[in-house]
């Protein structure tokens, strides 16, 4: 069963990932997106990790692909780019050299790493409970005052989002063209 | 299956809101400023936002005394669950971030008069960044410190891009934002892996975990370490993470400097206290020549690169990076004399600086942009007055008696060689010298250099007027009478405090291992 589930997240996940490099449309990469991330989530709940299934569905593959779609689409998504085109140069050769390190790291830790799949002693899981759960009771109990200062995040997020979008049409004051420079204000007496 | 009821009901920690009125105080603030500011006129002629936010500062200041006295009689107060403990230098630092706001508050109403910006947001903002402050000098969990920092930062991003009218201001609220994101990064990295060396977020809980176990490997703390003092450098702005520094100053509205080189300044040196010198108390051997190193680099960066500005602005972020160094060799002393010198420097900079970027305000006249060093040529003869604070700032950023960065400098230098940093001490002694001709270049300029002819006179707001004179006043007085301040970072720092006067378990040796 856990052989069955593993293989199909791992084929929606490299699907995902040929098709977010070899589409030639931006919005068809954008959602290929959803399929990778989509997958990962799979295979997180294959190994019980519920909470980051949940955040990676609703953050990833919620807030910040719809994101990358809300950038496609503000852009025109008309504008397909010639995928042969490298933007910087090599860059190509350059991410088959990462890509290959990168998994070969990964190979030698698996296979020389000490790694048991054995649950790590040290964390406080408590293997009877989900780790919703845990989390959750975290969220209330120890870390109740930083789950409620985040909060203020969200506030300054809002305030500060809207100042910065006001007053956009107005002539910048500092590089002004050169009949509309700003008559000096009343402070000034000379 | 997933969602099993929970078999018992939960404990919840309990909250006492005395301890966190401070910080509750400055967030109901803001968020009640919002919602005046739908009523109250955007432009009038009473500043009803800026005395609305001088309000919401001055009262954590006031809700602060009892906590002084509670704190200094029964020792710290830990509430919600371990993750804050309001002691002597949470109060503290938590008025020296308010006095810094209430200062921002006076230049900035002027200031966004003359820009033809007023309105609530940047008070609101203000504010909300003061929160995240406080938040920080009171944390005692890694992850608190964190939201404490995002807090804090995040609302500055926005105040240094809020003159959207100038291109320079959206560029430094850019380059910061980027900067500043990676840095967080760095922190955030720093965090996981501490708690992996140790099981724990909460700082008291790291202190006792090293203080009572020797670990066979410690390379991932050390690692932790290593990059929590890059996140908490890049705020503080010590170098090597100081690039954005000049960049950022230069181009931000200039009361919104003076808050960033005063508050989040006095934040970011709470948050290196409370987890170099609190929490990785037994592990001094192994950050304390990392932050020695790191304070000789911004020494000298700090006051070496501002002897080729020209701009007053970037000049005065120079200095400002070397008095970051300045108070990191408090910090590397590690002992009570050593914090107990940062928390003077603090107080006393938060004055000196905000009085500084106040006449760089003023003088910038609209637009912001006049700042060239020429811009303060015979500055004494159109206007006398403003020269001699400026006069008075400068002289107190160089270290003259009789100001009260004399006296910083003074106790952090003697912390230094109380701990027997030797060379240390030197490199600070040299960078002051080098800092002292960067200072005595503007004093001449406004006081040697005559006027071009039809150079413009200030008239001073009557805000910025009151935010001079309590600086100068502030600058002079600690200097001549430190005595009282001196005394209250004793009260600060004493007992329980931040400093570990005692090393429980020799834990070094097993540092190597």
């Amino acid at each position: 069963m856990e052989w069955f589930v593993f293989v199909a997240g791992a084929i929606i996940c490299l699907a995902g990932a040929i098709g977010v490099v070899t589409s030639e449309n931006p919005v068809h990469s954008a959602l290929s997106l959803v399929g990778t991330l989509f997958g990962i989530a799979v295979l997180f709940i294959a190994q019980d990790a519920e909470f980051l299934a949940a955040v990676q569905i609703i953050v990833y593959a919620g807030a910040i692909v719809v994101l990358f779609l809300f950038v496609i689409m503000l852009l025109g998504v008309d504008s397909s780019e010639d995928i042969r085109v490298e933007p910087l140069s090599g860059q190509r050769t350059w991410a088959g050299v990462a890509g290959v390190l990168l998994a070969g790291g990964l190979v030698c830790v698996v296979w020389f790493g000490q790694t048991t799949g054995a649950r790590s002693t040290a964390a406080r899981n408590d293997p009877n409970l989900p780790n919703v759960t845990q989390i959750g009771r975290l969220i209330f109990t120890d870390y109740l005052w930083a789950f409620e200062i985040t909060s203020v995040l969200l506030v300054i997020a809002v305030v500060g989002a809207v100042t910065l979008a006001r007053h956009r049409h107005e002539a910048l004051v500092d590089e002004p063209p050169a009949d509309e420079i700003p008559a000096p204000a009343e402070e000034v007496a000379s | 299956m997933l969602f099993a009821a929970a078999p018992e009901k939960l404990q919840t920690p309990g909250v006492e809101f005395s301890a966190l009125l401070p910080v509750l105080i400055l967030l109901g603030g803001a968020v009640l400023l919002m919602v005046l500011g739908a009523l109250l006129p955007r432009r009038s002629r009473f500043p009803w936002h800026a005395c609305f936010a001088m309000a919401t500062a001055g009262a954590p200041i006031i809700s602060a005394i009892p906590l002084w006295f509670r704190t200094r009689d029964d020792g710290p107060l830990r509430v919600v669950a371990d993750a804050v403990r309001v002691d002597g230098l949470t109060v503290f630092l938590g008025i020296v971030i308010a006095s810094g706001v209430i200062l921002t508050c006076l230049l900035a109403d002027g200031y966004l008069r003359r820009e033809r910006l007023e309105g609530p947001e940047a008070y609101v903002l203000l504010l909300l960044s003061a929160a995240g402050g406080v938040i920080m000098a009171g944390a005692n969990d890694l992850m608190v410190i964190f939201l404490g920092l995002e807090i804090l930062s995040i609302a500055v991003y926005v105040l240094a891009g809020i003159h959207v009218r100038r291109a320079r201001s959206g560029e430094a609220a850019l380059k910061y934002f980027v900067l500043g994101a990676f840095s967080s990064a760095f922190l955030l990295y720093g965090i996981a892996l501490v708690y992996g060396a140790t099981g724990t977020t909460n700082l008291t809980g790291i202190r006792s975990y090293l203080a009572t176990n020797i670990l066979t490997n410690d390379i991932t703390l050390l690692a932790g370490f290593a990059l929590l003092l890059v996140g908490l450098g890049f705020k503080v702005a010590a170098a090597p993470f100081h690039a954005w520094t000049p960049d950022v100053y230069d181009g931000s509205p200039s009361p919104v400097v003076a808050y960033m080189a005063s508050g989040v300044k006095t934040a970011g040196f709470a948050a290196i206290l409370r987890v170099f010198v609190y929490g990785f108390s037994s592990y001094q051997t192994d950050w304390k020549p990392i932050v020695y190193v790191v304070a000789v680099i911004t020494l000298l960066v700090g006051s070496v690169l501002a002897v080729s500005q020209t701009n007053v602005k970037r000049m005065l972020a120079y200095s400002s990076i070397s008095h970051a160094g300045f108070i990191l060799v408090g910090v590397q002393a590690a002992t009570e004399r050593g914090t107990r010198a940062v928390l003077f420097y603090l107080a006393t900079y938060t004055f000196t600086v905000a009085g500084s970027f106040g006449v760089a305000t003023i003088v910038g006249r609209t637009g912001d942009n006049a700042h060239a060093l020429s811009d303060y040529k015979g500055l004494a003869k159109r206007a006398p007055l403003l020269a001699f604070a400026f006069l008075v700032f400068l002289l107190a950023q160089a270290g003259v008696p009789f100001t009260s960065g004399f006296l910083a400098k003074f106790y952090v230098l003697g912390a230094a060689v109380d701990s027997r940093s030797f060379w240390l001490a030197l490199v600070a002694m040299l960078s002051s010298v080098i800092s002292a001709f960067v200072y005595l270049r503007v004093v001449l300029t406004m006081y040697g250099e005559d006027a071009e002819d039809g150079a413009p006179t200030f008239t001073v707001p009557a805000g910025a007027r009151i935010a001079l004179v309590a600086s100068v006043v502030a600058t002079i007085g600690l200097g001549i009478i430190p005595g009282p301040l001196w005394d209250a970072t004793k009260t600060a720092v004493r007992g329980d405090g931040v400093v570990a006067t005692t090393v429980d378990t020799p834990t070094q040796a097993s540092s190597g291992g």
